[in-house]
């Protein structure tokens, strides 16, 4: 019974240290606030400052003599925003985004697929990396190796030449919307490198659903009779598809807001980034820049609503 | 098989575009991008290292990598501490806010930067690609310090509290020890994100040129394409560092670090 005789409150603590850590315990919302204070701080104020204030520039005008933004508020960029060429440069990018989408996906289950269901040890370890590493390689780097390979004297002219398929090759490139003068000058190259860029962040998801379906699932669609179609179609496409929306999320807002692979990649004509781009920076209009960049956020917007319906946030 | 045959295809599209690139390193080719080489020569190597203008590039890319990924470091531990520690008001609104900046297409979080430091009269300097880089960093810093203290035992910050160390004892010797691997981890990614950032960067630098920057440049108006690919081949090989690095660190985790970008 002798260590009752102890007090059971211990005295307070001494110094500076000891006695803020004290003050922090007995009072911890002081310590919450004082821990989210400066990232709070930096993201809520500065970013979401930041962003606020380039979506209120949305609504003013630009003074069409002077060049001058005009501080009324007006639904005239906007306007401006809806006229035929710029619905055309929307159009052209959410369908680009839609394509590259699509494309990612069908080139990204396999892989996903095997590393989930067959790979093991080793081997899931090297596609783990066989992922990851052109995932995190530099973006610039990834289309720089594009316009190596697309350039008309580069690699791929060489092999559709050595398998005597230039005939292809020309025939392709001859076509009214998707051909141009070469692959790297054509909107057929501006989707390869998307599809290239971006096919990562749709692997990554689609296996982290994947990985998730039970083994048995399978086994037993085909000990019912399900031919592997069937099974592919009630069973592993239902149950992947959430990760085949969360991968498409980062495919499609990528696609949308990217203005350096169609710089460098592909035809002449404008995708929003780069209309966001040439506005604020040789045209002088940020007002019609914001009103571009209210596209993606919106888009994005009712995606994300529709994605989290499906259960798309489980597979991220 | 098929699935086998459509699996490696893939994969070998992910990798091959990048090999190519050491291949043309060593071109003797100048003027264009002819595959084949005409003929293959390590001298360029040496033309690359004697350009001032790259290691320039090089330096200011690693000084603003290392600034903001410290920044990003220390904002993205706070956060999630308070996210995975506490229960508040406003939880998931945070981690949102903290996502924010990398959902988004870098162009809007690029130009509202801008616009912001233009109607605040800051002009462009190295501080303020610092501070962009920081704002999509404190991500991933973010997510790889919150797997790691899902995993932390509360009963031993409890026990250590019990056994009369204070608060900051608490910290220094057993919350930092536990979570240190995921902060390094996390902060070797933010650096190699920082390192290769350029649509952000377009916005918020003024005359100076990152490596990514001068990179771009270099594609919209090639101007001695060999150095270009020599540059480019090191890009890689740097980048890959880190992000080996991380894996190692995290990989016994439950959620491995860098799964998302």
């Amino acid at each position: 019974m002798t260590a009752f005789a102890e007090p059971l409150v211990l005295p307070e603590r001494r110094g500076p240290a000891g006695r803020l850590s004290d003050f922090f315990w007995k009072h911890p919302h002081l310590l919450l606030t004082v821990m989210l204070a400066p990232p709070l701080l930096w993201l809520g104020v500065v970013y979401l400052g930041s962003l606020f204030a380039l979506l209120l520039q949305s609504f003013f005008s630009i003074d069409d003599f002077s060049g001058l933004i005009n501080y009324e508020f007006t639904l005239a960029t906007y306007r401006q925003l809806l006229s035929e060429t710029n619905l055309d440069i929307i159009l052209r990018t959410v369908t680009m985004a839609a394509t590259v989408t699509l494309a990612s996906a069908v080139i990204a289950f396999p892989i996903a697929y095997y590393a989930a269901r067959y790979a093991q040890g080793k081997w899931k370890v090297l596609f783990y990396l066989g992922v990851m590493l052109p995932l995190w390689s530099s973006y610039l780097v990834k289309i720089y190796a594009w316009k190596l390979i697309l350039a008309k004297e580069g690699i791929l002219t060489w092999i559709f030449e050595k398998l005597h398929l230039l005939w292809l090759l020309d025939g392709w490139l001859s076509l009214p919307v998707v051909g141009g003068n070469s692959l790297s000058v054509s909107y057929t190259g501006t989707f390869i490198v998307f599809v290239y860029v971006w096919l990562p962040f749709m692997i990554l998801p689609i296996q982290a659903a994947l990985e998730r379906v039970p083994g048995n699932l399978i086994e037993a669609s085909s000990d019912l009779g399900g031919t592997p179609a069937q099974t592919f179609r009630h069973v592993l496409f239902p149950l992947a598809l959430p990760g085949i929306v969360a991968g498409s999320i980062f495919t499609f807002s990528l696609t949308l807001g990217d203005y350096i692979i169609p710089q460098i990649v592909g035809s002449s004509r404008l995708f929003i980034g780069q209309a966001v781009y040439a506005q604020q920076g040789t045209a002088g209009n940020i007002p019609l820049a914001a009103a571009f960049t209210v596209v993606p956020i919106v888009i994005m917007g009712a995606y994300l609503f529709v994605a989290k319906r499906m259960g798309a946030f489980d597979a991220l | 098989m098929g699935l086998k045959i459509a699996a490696a295809a893939g994969l070998a599209f992910l990798h091959l575009p990048i090999l190519l690139i050491f291949l043309y390193a060593f071109t003797t080719e100048e003027k264009s991008y002819q595959f084949p080489p005409p003929g293959l020569t390590a001298q360029w190597f040496a033309v690359a290292w004697n350009r001032p203008d790259v290691w320039a590039a090089l330096t200011l890319s690693v000084k603003v990598a290392a600034i903001a990924t410290s920044v990003a470091l220390v904002l993205g531990t706070l956060c999630a501490a308070a996210v995975s520690q506490t229960r508040f008001f406003g939880r998931e609104t945070i981690s949102l806010l903290v996502i924010l900046p990398i959902a988004l297409p870098g162009i809007i979080t690029g130009i509202a930067l801008r616009s912001a430091f233009s109607m605040a009269d800051i002009p462009f300097s190295f501080w303020t690609i610092v501070l962009g880089h920081a704002t999509f960093c404190i991500v991933v810093v973010y997510n790889n310090a919150v797997a790691r203290f899902r995993r932390i035992s509360g009963s031993l910050i409890e026990a250590s509290m019990d056994l009369g160390a204070d608060g900051f004892q608490t910290f220094r010797h057993i919350i930092l020890p536990n979570i240190g691997t995921a902060l390094l981890a996390g902060g070797m990614l933010a650096f190699a994100l920082s390192f290769d950032e350029v649509i952000v960067t377009t916005f918020t630098a003024g005359q100076q040129s990152t490596l990514p920057i001068w990179m771009l440049e270099e594609l919209i108006r090639p101007r001695q394409r060999p150095v270009t690919n020599v540059v480019a081949m090191v890009v890689v090989l740097v980048t890959f560092l880190p992000i080996l690095g991380a894996y190692y660190l995290t990989r016994d985790g439950d959620q491995i670090a860098g799964a998302g970008k």
